[in-house]
């Protein structure tokens, strides 16, 4: 049997959550038991989601590789596809090839402080990590979440920013963009670079994962320089355009790098390298 | 190491063709139309175009379609139905007239294709080609061969190689693989033995023309240079260059729907298009001309050679060929080499 | 021609014109686009019988627009191009100057477009005796004959968009091929998806098309997809007596008027 290198899973969609004004998670499960079975990923992997007849799109795996027998994608209706991939229901069946790309080195920050950092719709790609760093709690030291979005209704995973904030062995900190806040907001208020500097998070030992829009990522880099963080220790995943998500059809390379195969997880250090072309 | 070479005759050669007929090979050889000859399916000998340098188009459509099918669904009552291609629809293809250029080219097209991730759609295809490489008697200046590793001669790719020995000459066959054997077990007749025929002296003469080890270590200081801009300022941003070239892999995927069925299709796609690197935020990272032209030039002498080991280029000259602005890149890489960056 | 250089020379001396834009010798005999921006590179500048590349595709391509004010030498052809682009508010008198090459090859100058114009209009587009001679063959065919021609040419067509890229009137940031909500012509190369691409723009060229063959000459595969332009000059002449580019002409395609024919619509 040929390995066709383009042929998605078969998936249905089992729960269809609304996050955010045009953003919704998918809960798919393979409808082959046996891909079901087979089935593994790591942390910061990303797939080509189908609708059939329309396109693909790329998203990263947002659900831990800790929790088994269905992958989650979140996405926000943009384009062709997306527009398409929303118009689905729960029952509907899609296509999902994967896990393509490289991956959090999890087993590397294992003793460490974890700092998460992540702006609006950037929050899926960390959501897996984070995740996979909670079911693995005893291996890291502290654990801090900065995430910030426009405003309140463009937060995403709220009930899990709940259960975030009510966990002792987390420390979650949620801002909204100066007027993007509701009357009975308790969080902070600011851009998530200013809130990144005024709680000051220690670099000593700390790793930083951040993933946000491009403008949130410019200004927070600084601010980490000025905490003292090396730029190796500084995590982030680019988002390019891609179709194949194996490193042939030439969309996503920048430089030496195809963000697809070498990416979408780089240290600052390693984007630091890179041409302006992302 | 020996290879087998054999004497064909002229007469033969035809002979050979309908050999090859009869044996229900599909053959694509080089034909003319509208003044322009490119491979297609050959029903006769006398229809094969001999009056040439080079094809307009590479052969690689045989084994990486400028459309292929990569899938098919169907939307029933219980789900969905989903086919992959069936490669036993595939056919047995000779290559018939396939410049040394070219033949190396296959090579540098697979390595991309075999990058870590094995493209099995592609690997199958090609594994059903048997490459009849024809030997250069003739150049013109746009070919650059020599300068990228290949030469008129070159055996790398091609499953028998002919030399035509002087015009109206009998053919030296080199029967370089497995694939070329099988030919020769065929038309056993048609391969004499040869005495040690030197085909040099029949090649065409190409100078070299650039030192691409030099240029690849003077474009990874060159991102930032003006140059790009110099060069590119008459490009139109067609893909011409990219469809033409052996070795261009870059691709799109589109999903074509009819009611309830459809298919999913892998296409041509260039780097040099404005909305290729488009993102649907409307970002593009690579929004002026000069730095996709800097892209194609970067991705086969700098990029593909650090990656992959191999260039992306073969010096077939048919991009400069087909250009409607003149973007010749043979000259365009001497600018490189003599730039001060 | 050493009017022209010499002329070239003095705009960019006085820094009346940023660029001017003409041909130069090119790789193996043929010669291509130059764009002189420093004086002593007008020397460069050529021109004869093998300058056939309509030049006006340039002057709507932003890395030369930005340079500043641009002088063109211009062909007949090319100023067809220019006048219907300024018809279409893409070029004005601020941003371009017109050093006119006659169908004598002497150089003409104009002061304005609308001197340009008028030079313009004493010449007809016609359509040269052997494209006559294949569009007359094509009308005798029967629609299904047609049809069969029409797939036959246009099955090597590997949608490079060449004759898109060169033609000057074809300068839309975003192609209608470019849209996909929805996707008005299919992306890939075949039968259906060739045909659609070439008779979309063959009717977006209606009325705007000056019969350059530029399109026709940037192909690679030598398709003669000119034919089919040269096909709705030929219709527009016959439907709404001819158009000739003019600076405040009407637009053939997308002008409406209360008396139009509607004798087709049964």
């Amino acid at each position: 049997m040929m390995d066709n290198l383009y042929m998605p899973y078969l998936m249905k969609i089992e729960k269809v959550t609304f996050e955010a004004p045009g953003v919704k998670t998918y809960m798919l499960k393979f409808i082959n038991e046996e891909d079901q079975n087979r089935f593994t990923f790591k942390a910061g992997q990303f797939g080509e989601y189908s609708v059939y007849g329309v396109g693909e799109s790329t998203f990263c795996i947002a659900s831990s590789p800790t929790r088994k027998g269905y992958i989650e994608c979140t996405f926000r209706q943009t384009g062709k596809v997306t527009n398409a991939l929303s118009g689905c229901e729960e029952g509907s069946i899609i296509g999902f090839r994967g896990p393509y790309g490289n991956t959090f080195p999890i087993e590397e920050w294992k003793g460490k402080n974890l700092l998460f950092i992540a702006g609006g719709i950037a929050l899926p790609p960390m959501r897996c990590v984070i995740w996979n760093a909670l079911d693995l709690r005893e291996n890291f030291k502290d654990v801090t979440i900065i995430y910030g979005a426009r405003s309140v209704k463009d937060l995403v995973y709220k009930h899990e920013l709940e259960d975030w904030k009510r966990r002792k062995d987390v420390k979650l900190i949620t801002t909204v963009d100066p007027g993007g806040e509701s009357p009975d907001w308790k969080g902070e208020i600011g851009f998530v670079p200013t809130i990144v500097e005024k709680i000051a998070p220690s670099s000593k030992d700390t790793i930083a994962i951040v993933c946000g829009p491009p403008v949130m990522i410019k200004y927070t880099f600084p601010v980490l320089d000025s905490l003292g963080f090396q730029d190796e220790n500084i995590y982030t995943t680019l988002e390019n355009r891609m179709k194949c998500g194996f490193g042939k059809c030439g969309r996503c390379n920048v430089g030496k790098v195809y963000v697809c195969k070498d990416g979408p997880v780089f240290t600052l250090a390693q984007l630091k390298e890179l041409p302006d072309e992302y | 190491m020996n290879i087998d070479k054999r004497l064909v005759s002229k007469d033969s050669l035809e002979k050979l063709f309908d050999i090859l007929k009869q044996n229900s090979k599909t053959i694509y050889a080089p034909a003319t139309k509208n003044g322009k000859v490119s491979f297609s399916e050959a029903d006769s000998f006398s229809g094969i175009a001999t009056d040439y340098i080079q094809t307009t188009q590479s052969s690689k459509d045989v084994d990486f379609p400028r459309t292929e099918k990569i899938l098919d669904y169907t939307r029933n009552e219980n789900g969905m139905s989903v086919k992959g291609i069936d490669l036993n629809d595939i056919p047995e293809i000779v290559l018939w007239g396939v410049r040394p250029c070219d033949a190396m080219g296959i090579g540098e097209l697979s390595a991309i294709f075999n990058w870590d991730y094995k493209d099995e759609i592609y690997n199958n295809r090609l594994s059903r080609v048997t490459v009849f490489g024809f030997s250069c008697s003739k150049s013109d200046e746009y070919c650059f061969c020599t300068s990228v590793g290949g030469n008129p001669g070159n055996t790398t790719g091609s499953d028998i190689l002919f030399t035509q020995l002087g015009e109206d000459g009998d053919y030296l066959a080199e029967v370089l693989t497995d694939k070329g054997s099988a030919v020769v077990s065929l038309a056993s007749g048609l391969f004499e033995a040869a005495t040690d025929i030197e085909k040099g002296k029949y090649l065409a003469d190409v100078p070299v023309r650039f030192n691409r080890e030099e240029i690849s270590k003077k474009l990874e200081k060159s991102f930032e240079s003006g140059l790009w801009i110099d060069q590119s300022l008459r490009c139109l941003g067609c893909g011409a260059c990219a469809y033409v070239c052996p070795t261009c892999a870059c691709f799109d995927i589109q999903d074509e729907a009819h009611g309830k069925s459809g298919s999913r299709v892998r296409c041509w796609d260039s780097c040099g298009f404005s909305l290729f690197t488009l993102h649907t935020s409307g970002h593009n990272p690579r929004e002026v001309q000069s730095q996709r032209w800097r892209q194609r030039i970067m991705h086969k002498f700098s990029y593909m050679p650090d990656r992959l080991s191999v260039y992306g280029c073969t010096g077939c000259g048919r991009c400069s060929r087909a250009c409607p602005a003149d973007m010749n890149i043979l000259e365009h890489l001497i600018s490189i080499q003599e730039a001060v960056v | 021609m050493d009017d022209l250089r010499k002329r070239a020379r003095e705009l960019l001396e006085t820094s009346e014109v940023k660029v001017v834009i003409g041909y130069e010798q090119g790789t193996a005999g043929k010669t291509r686009a130059l764009f002189v921006e420093k004086p002593e590179d007008t020397d460069k500048l050529i021109f004869d019988s093998r300058c056939v590349q309509n030049l006006a595709v340039y002057i709507t391509k932003r890395e030369v627009k930005d340079k500043g004010k641009m002088a063109i030498a211009a062909t007949l052809p090319v100023m067809r191009s220019i006048i219907q682009l300024a018809s279409e508010f893409q070029v004005n008198d601020n941003n371009l100057l017109v050093l006119g090459i006659t169908p004598e090859s002497k150089l003409v100058e104009f002061n304005s477009l609308t001197e340009v114009e008028t030079f313009v209009h004493q010449y007809q587009i016609e359509i040269d005796a052997r494209n006559k001679e294949m569009l007359d063959k094509l009308e005798k065919m029967t629609p299904s004959e047609r049809w069969k021609f029409w797939t036959d040419e246009l099955a090597p067509c590997f949608k490079c968009y060449a004759c898109r890229a060169a033609c000057p009137m074809c300068y839309c940031s975003r192609c209608t091929v470019d849209f996909n909500q929805p996707q008005w012509i299919p992306v890939p190369s075949h039968e259906l998806g060739n045909l659609e691409w070439h008779i979309m723009r063959a009717i977006h060229l209606t009325g705007r098309c000056v019969d350059c063959d530029a399109c026709y000459n940037a192909c690679p595969l030598g398709i003669p997809l000119n034919l089919l332009t040269k096909k709705m000059v030929e219709e527009a002449r016959a439907n709404f007596g001819g158009y000739q580019p003019a600076i405040k002409g009407e637009h053939l395609m997308s002008t409406y008027k209360p008396d139009d024919k509607e004798n087709f619509i049964q």
